[in-house]
């Protein structure tokens, strides 16, 4: 837990390593133990490609059992990141290390990862079975037919293809390839399971599904999962811990419900979900708490963060939408409020979303309010008051 | 109006196309049972002692193993030669190479008598008296473009990824090549192999420059073809090539199309 990076001091009291909690883990394999030294060690790993830099002087450490995400739009470096622990790129600089073990020297074939391929790569002449056993008959394996029959038919069981041994590679669906495709990388036990987008070919009902199959089968198998992906409600959804990366940079590893919460910057606040900047400036700031006067709404009190300035100071602030109260007369329940125009609106079920103008701003802020909340229906046109409290603000450098 | 007219005109000319295309092949097995060695119509009766006749000719007997020969060393050295060009084609990005694939299959394309007699002055001057050996040499040029065209194809469509994942289950490179690169493209490589053998074994300017004291099965049949007698023998042996070579090349269609097949399952088509 003392593996996290610039955010370590960014959320000062809350609770350690959250969302890690080693609830339920049946599997007698080692569990999650918070605090536990480091399974995957990256200290300052670089991969340039000619002058092109993919990957940046990146820090990370994974621990054992966590189920971890790496965040990032595409061409910022995370799948070179995951190729580089898998062994099929060399890091220009920089260490690797899995288990305290140093992986320079260690050919791909050799090292405990196993990888879940984004096309999924599954051997079109070979049938599930086949596919699923493939690792066990690579050298330096020396298991007895039987055992290996016995592996495979456990493996099956455990992915939910039970029966479906002798199926063809071609007579699968998407759903069933991504399965045997975690079979075969599953069934070699693994230290670290690498994973590829592994849901981007499915389709989203599928993939949802399919988000709550990889949360199960990790716990159940207790193996640390280091997934790539640039949706970042997948992320969100699964992992222990999430990484996001931009330009081959690592700009925040933290719980995804810390990522949301207390983003440290702008780009990672904007990447993950939706969020209006505000400008303020700081009136009066001690250790606990800072006064904050927010540009057409008025001055707010919320908790002292590093990104705060002394007072006097100019500063930027991130507001989730569905942190705005909307109501038709100044609302009881924020501290500040302002006047706003409702521009437009857009019905998402669940929830509604309104572009609001505010005097003093030029783009519209977004207001989210839940579809239940009756008394915040507004049309185009209609003019309403736009409050929130202070500690819905994020301090942003 | 100019359709309705396109409509009536378009199926006859398709059917004289067709006509013109094989109805001069059609004229081999019709005369090749023809009981009289002169070609012309109305033909005398129905025969097949023209195809018994075919055993004993041990001089032509011969000329199909000598082309069997060239044909089967020049396809499994094309193939070979062809599968690693296409490899690097398909997975390396090189300078030049786009102009290397053009290079590659020129030789499609150059007049088969200048390429024949420049390999015969070759040849020569390297002191290489000529034999099947130097026909065969020829061949294996002939054939790479082929093998080199349907490898292509072949690996274009193999997923670089199933290497890396045999690789990543523990195999190692050679481990990978025998258990997935070679199974996947198989059927590519049998395509190429009966595409190779098919046009070695019907090559004839090639074979008739740079052969030596043995001549290949064209060869012998061009020289054959001066004397009437056994003009009705040659007759049946092109009706029996003509065969075996529309069902070397129907075995080499049926492998293309299944290693399309199966190098399609790799797309990962989301099915629901």
């Amino acid at each position: 837990m003392s593996s996290n990076q610039r955010p370590a001091g960014q959320a000062p009291a809350t609770a350690p390593a959250p969302a890690m909690a080693p609830a339920a883990d049946p599997a007698p394999e080692p569990g999650p133990v918070a605090g536990a030294a480091a399974l995957v060690r990256m200290q300052g790993v670089t991969k340039s490609f000619g002058s092109f830099t993919a990957v940046e002087s990146v820090d990370l450490d994974l621990r054992a059992g966590e189920f971890f995400s790496l965040l990032g739009p595409s061409g910022c470096g995370k799948s070179t990141l995951l190729r580089m622990i898998a062994g099929f790129e060399e890091p220009t600089r920089g260490t690797i290390a899995i288990d305290g073990r140093p992986m320079a020297e260690v050919a791909p074939n050799r090292r405990p990862t196993n990888m879940v391929f984004q096309s999924y790569a599954i051997f079109p002449h070979l049938n599930v079975a086949d596919n699923i056993a493939f690792g066990l008959r690579s050298p330096g394996q020396s298991l007895s037919r039987t055992e290996i029959a016995a592996r495979v038919d456990e493996m099956l069981a455990t992915v939910g293809l039970g029966g479906l041994g002798q199926r063809g590679a071609n007579e699968l669906s998407g759903g069933q390839r991504q399965r045997v495709a975690l079979a075969r990388a599953l069934i070699l036990r693994p230290k670290v399971l690498l994973l590829d987008e592994p849901l981007s070919a499915l389709d989203k009902k599928l993939r949802e599904q399919m988000q709550i199959e990889l949360r199960r089968l990790q716990r159940q198998v207790g193996i640390t999962f280091l997934m790539v992906t640039h949706d970042q409600y997948e992320a969100m959804t699964i992992s222990d811990r999430c990484g996001v990366m931009f330009g081959g940079r690592l700009a925040q590893v933290a719980s995804p419900k810390e990522l949301y919460q207390r983003p440290v910057t702008r780009q990672v606040a904007e990447f993950i979900g939706g969020i209006n900047f505000l400008s303020g400036r700081v009136s009066a700031r001690d250790a606990e708490s800072a006064s904050v006067e927010v540009k057409g709404f008025g001055t707010v009190t919320m908790p002292t963060e590093p990104a705060i300035p002394a007072a006097g100071g100019q500063i930027t602030l991130g507001l989730r939408p569905e942190r705005f109260y909307l109501a038709p007369e100044r609302p009881a329940e924020t501290e500040v409020a302002a006047a706003a125009t409702v521009e437009d609106f857009a019905f998402y079920g669940e929830t509604i979303h309104y572009y609001l103008r505010l005097d003093g701003y030029d783009a519209p802020v977004i207001a989210a309010v839940t579809n239940f909340q009756r008394a915040a229906h507004f049309a185009p046109g209609d003019r309403l008051f736009a409050g929130f409290r202070g500690r819905a603000l994020v301090a942003l450098p | 109006m100019m359709r309705r007219l396109a409509s009536g005109v378009l199926p006859i000319y398709a059917l004289l196309y067709l006509a013109f295309l094989y109805l001069p092949i059609l004229f081999l097995p019709l005369f090749s049972f023809n009981d009289s060695k002169i070609l012309a119509f109305p033909m005398s009766g129905f025969t097949t002692k023209w195809y018994a006749a075919l055993g004993h000719e041990t001089q032509l007997l011969n000329a199909l193993g000598n082309s069997i020969i060239v044909g089967l060393f020049s396809t499994v050295f094309a193939t070979a030669i062809g599968s690693l060009t296409a490899r690097a084609i398909t997975r390396y990005r090189f300078p030049l190479r786009r102009s290397s694939q053009a290079l590659q299959m020129a030789p499609l394309v150059m007049p088969e008598v200048i390429v024949a007699v420049s390999l015969l002055i070759m040849f020569l001057s390297l002191g290489l008296s000529l034999s099947l050996f130097t026909v065969a040499l020829a061949h294996v040029l002939v054939t790479i473009p082929y093998s080199i065209s349907i490898m292509t194809s072949a690996f274009e469509q193999f997923d670089d990824s199933l290497e890396e994942a045999a690789i990543d289950l523990g195999e190692g490179e050679w481990g990978a090549l025998r258990r997935v690169t070679l199974p996947v493209v198989a059927p590519g490589i049998v395509s190429s192999l009966l595409v190779g053998f098919t046009v070695s074994f019907d090559e004839f300017i090639m074979a008739f420059f740079l052969t030596g004291t043995e001549p290949t099965l064209p060869v012998y049949i061009w020289s054959q073809v001066r004397f009437p007698a056994k003009l009705p023998i040659v007759l049946a042996l092109g009706t029996l090539l003509i065969l075996a070579s529309l069902a070397l090349l129907l075995a080499a269609e049926y492998f293309r199309r299944r290693s399309l097949r199966l190098s399609a399952v790799q797309e990962g088509v989301p099915i629901a």
